[in-house]
């Protein structure tokens, strides 16, 4: 780290913004293929950043306290967090993000951080709802993180090292040294575990809309609303980002990361329009079951 | 069914029994004597599905006329009860031991005629209507429109018009002269 | 006969209902506390919100009517001819037109249809819960003066004299084509500045409440943004 620490930040306020921006193009596409298989116009490729402003732009919001309050922030620092430890572009200086030994834990950490978070400010709300949501999450989020971080000791028990940008390193040379083909279980029990991550059907019942009103970010409104919006942009890419790097070598170029992720994104919208939502205790018999199987057998079969 | 009605007007001296299809006929019977009735016709006849029972104000008669109507699942048939009952001094034998769901009619009659059902379960609660302060509004000595003129303001400027006569000055105005 | 007569019979204890029921005992939850702390909770009175000044506005504006959240709470018939307005053939996504759960987050408030007294109190409640700037649109005749139900002895004929109202759409019910000129209508307003309803509220905050408390006549509801 040669370089002053002000140029370390300007890189990184320009990784997050990219990301931002590139996590809302997404939703609003995404958004608009949907309603295009389904017979309709939908909504312009640009309507989140319309929604974001929107939102900053009421006049008046109703805090429940303070920890109301750093709901949202938690949550953010969350995001933000997961993306800062992860190569969005292996290789390059302005976006290579900060790796140190074992960074790969604390991604873990982060991502699980910033639900805790939303949690405690949900749960001032006081909303009985976003309590309802809040409890479907954070059992939800337990019940993944089972073949997630078997799949990942997987990973690491193959290369011996605990650091993203190491492990993507492992991955270069060739399509067949992707994890996707040299570690076929543990990429398996790390997508699965990915559908519950992105919250889409089966696994949409911590926010479930049409059943609780939104859940935990019901009574979330105004610039609240919009952190949250930015956050799931934020939070989106970061996790997209990270499964690229893991399991599909990493990206040389912006191009060729698109693509990796947009595809990887389909998938995971693929399987949430054919499917119906499980409830939380169906889901989490699922996990338990064939997912942590999967992974216990990945690390198993690495290790020896 | 007339074997049936024939069997009710000797037990329970029903009058004006009225076949108006095959499978529907009427009988009125004696306030005294309804429930009974009512329950001989559930547990003995067979009519176990209370359809429905509501009221009718008969004020020129000066009386309200409730009818209950049973269904009978095997034979497929209906029998309605109707039952007269004074108009100023409300007041009927409550059925909600027989089906639980009457209690929720006696509730409604209640609010909308001012029948009473004693004993019926929360039959004193407001059933649809909120903040309301006059009679019951399904009387017929209620005036709707007068109420609403009192009680709610209404936006200056709406005029009505005869229908008939509007469309034909609007389509034939030669025609008036 | 006795069989029948156990499976049928069910008799609801009337004491346990009464005690559960909430009717008359509403203990407000800022009944107790000292008057520092009384503002968090329900007697705040709203304030009117200065909207910002030239292009800011002017941009701000165009956000708001590009992306119109709209209550998800269905108060009269008029509900359902929103239905066909969100599917594909008429499709109100592409204008920015959204449903949201919760008056928190909507900014919008269709009232469709007639409004009986019952309704009116949910329909105060949800209003004050919803933040500034907030749009509201009339949706039939039955809010414009009472339209078919204007002799009902139920139903309010002037939904104005409760909370502000910005665009009207005349029909019964209006087709959703009739919906989305109406929509386009209220952009319209929005863009130039003219619907400001929530400070219009704010400022005729007392004569919007003595109409309110004239004709609902079981007030039990806190005075604002509960």
């Amino acid at each position: 780290m040669t370089e002053p620490l002000f140029l370390h930040i300007a890189y990184a306020a320009l990784t997050l913004f990219i990301v931002f921006n590139y996590g809302i193009l997404l939703m609003g596409t995404t958004a608009r293929i949907r309603a295009r298989v389904q017979g309709r116009i939908g909504i312009p490729v640009w309507q989140p950043y319309i929604d974001i402003i929107k939102n900053n732009a009421k006049r008046t919001s109703v805090s429940h306290g303070v920890m109301f309050y750093l709901g949202p922030v938690f949550r953010l620092a969350g995001g933000i967090g997961t993306l800062m430890f992860i190569p969005v572009i292996f290789g390059s200086t302005v976006f290579g993000n900060f790796s140190f030994a074992g960074d790969v834990l604390l991604v873990i950490y982060f991502i699980f951080f910033g639900q805790l978070g939303m949690a405690l400010g949900a749960g001032e709300g006081g909303h009985p709802y976003s309590a309802i949501g809040v409890s479907r999450g954070l059992a939800q989020m337990t019940a993944f993180e089972v073949p997630f971080t078997l799949s990942v000791i997987a990973l690491v028990v193959q290369h011996g090292t605990l650091s993203i940008t190491e492990l993507v390193a492992a991955q270069q040379g060739g399509i067949l040294a992707w994890h996707l083909f040299s570690n076929p279980l543990a990429t398996a029990a790390a997508l699965i575990a990915f559908l519950g991550m992105t919250g889409n059907n089966p696994f949409s019942v911590v926010t479930a809309p049409q059943e609780i009103p939104i859940g935990p970010p019901t009574e979330y409104q105004s610039s609240y609303m919009g952190m949250l919006q930015s956050n799931r942009a934020i939070f989106n890419g970061a996790k997209l980002v990270l499964y690229m790097n893991l399991f599909l070598g990493g990206a040389g170029n912006i191009f060729e990361m698109v693509l990796k992720t947009f595809a990887l994104y389909m998938l995971t919208v693929i399987v949430g329009v054919s499917f119906p939502r499980f409830r939380p205790e169906q889901s989490i018999r699922f996990f338990l079951k064939i997912p942590a199987a999967i992974g216990i057998l990945a690390v198993i079969l690495t290790a020896l | 069914m007339e074997t049936l009605l024939s069997d009710l007007e000797s037990r329970f001296g029903t009058t004006e029994p009225r076949q108006q299809r095959a499978d529907l006929a009427f009988v009125r019977c004696e306030r005294n004597r309804a429930v009974d009735l009512i329950t001989h016709l559930r547990d003995r006849e067979g009519y176990t599905h209370l359809v429905f029972f509501t009221a009718v104000d008969i004020i020129e008669q000066g009386l309200f006329r409730l009818t209950y109507l049973l269904h009978n699942p095997e034979l497929h048939t209906d029998i309605g009860v109707e039952v007269d009952i004074d108009r100023e001094q409300a007041e009927m034998e409550s059925i909600h031991r027989l089906w639980a769901q009457a209690a929720t009619y006696q509730r409604e009659l209640k609010e909308m005629f001012g029948i009473d059902f004693p004993g019926s379960p929360r039959v004193d609660e407001p059933f649809v209507l909120e903040s309301w302060d006059d009679i019951p509004p399904m009387r017929r000595e209620f005036d709707t429109k007068a109420y609403s003129e009192h009680r709610f303001v209404a936006r200056p400027g709406r005029e009505t018009h005869e229908t008939t006569e509007h469309m034909k000055q609007k389509l034939y105005p030669e025609e008036e002269a | 006969m006795s069989e029948a007569d156990d499976k049928q019979q069910f008799i609801p204890d009337v004491e346990e209902e009464e005690a559960r029921s909430t009717r008359g005992k509403i203990q407000l939850p800022n009944a107790d506390m000292p008057i520092e702390d009384e503002g968090r909770f329900c007697s705040a009175r709203p304030h009117v919100e200065a909207p910002f000044r030239g292009a800011i506005e002017k941009f701000l504006n165009w956000a708001r009517s590009q992306s119109l959240w709209v209550l998800g709470f269905g108060t009269g018939c008029g509900a359902i001819e929103l239905r066909p307005l969100m599917t594909a053939r008429f499709d109100a996504y592409r204008y920015g037109i959204q449903g949201r759960p919760t008056p928190r987050q909507s900014s919008v408030f269709i009232i469709g249809g007639y409004v009986s007294l019952k309704t009116l109190k949910r329909i105060i409640r949800s209003y004050e819960q919803m933040q500034n700037p907030k749009f509201v649109i009339g949706l039939g005749s039955c809010t414009i003066n009472g339209g078919m139900y204007w002799d009902s002895y139920n139903t309010i004929n002037r939904i104005d004299n409760y909370i502000p109202v910005d665009v009207y759409i005349a029909g019964c019910m209006p087709r959703p084509e009739a919906i989305l000129a109406g929509f386009k209508k209220l952009k319209e307003r929005i863009r130039a500045g003219e619907a400001e309803g929530a400070n219009e509220y704010a400022e005729h905050f007392d004569w919007y409440k003595e109409n309110q408390k004239r004709i609902v006549k079981d007030w039990d509801m806190p005075d604002y943004n509960w």
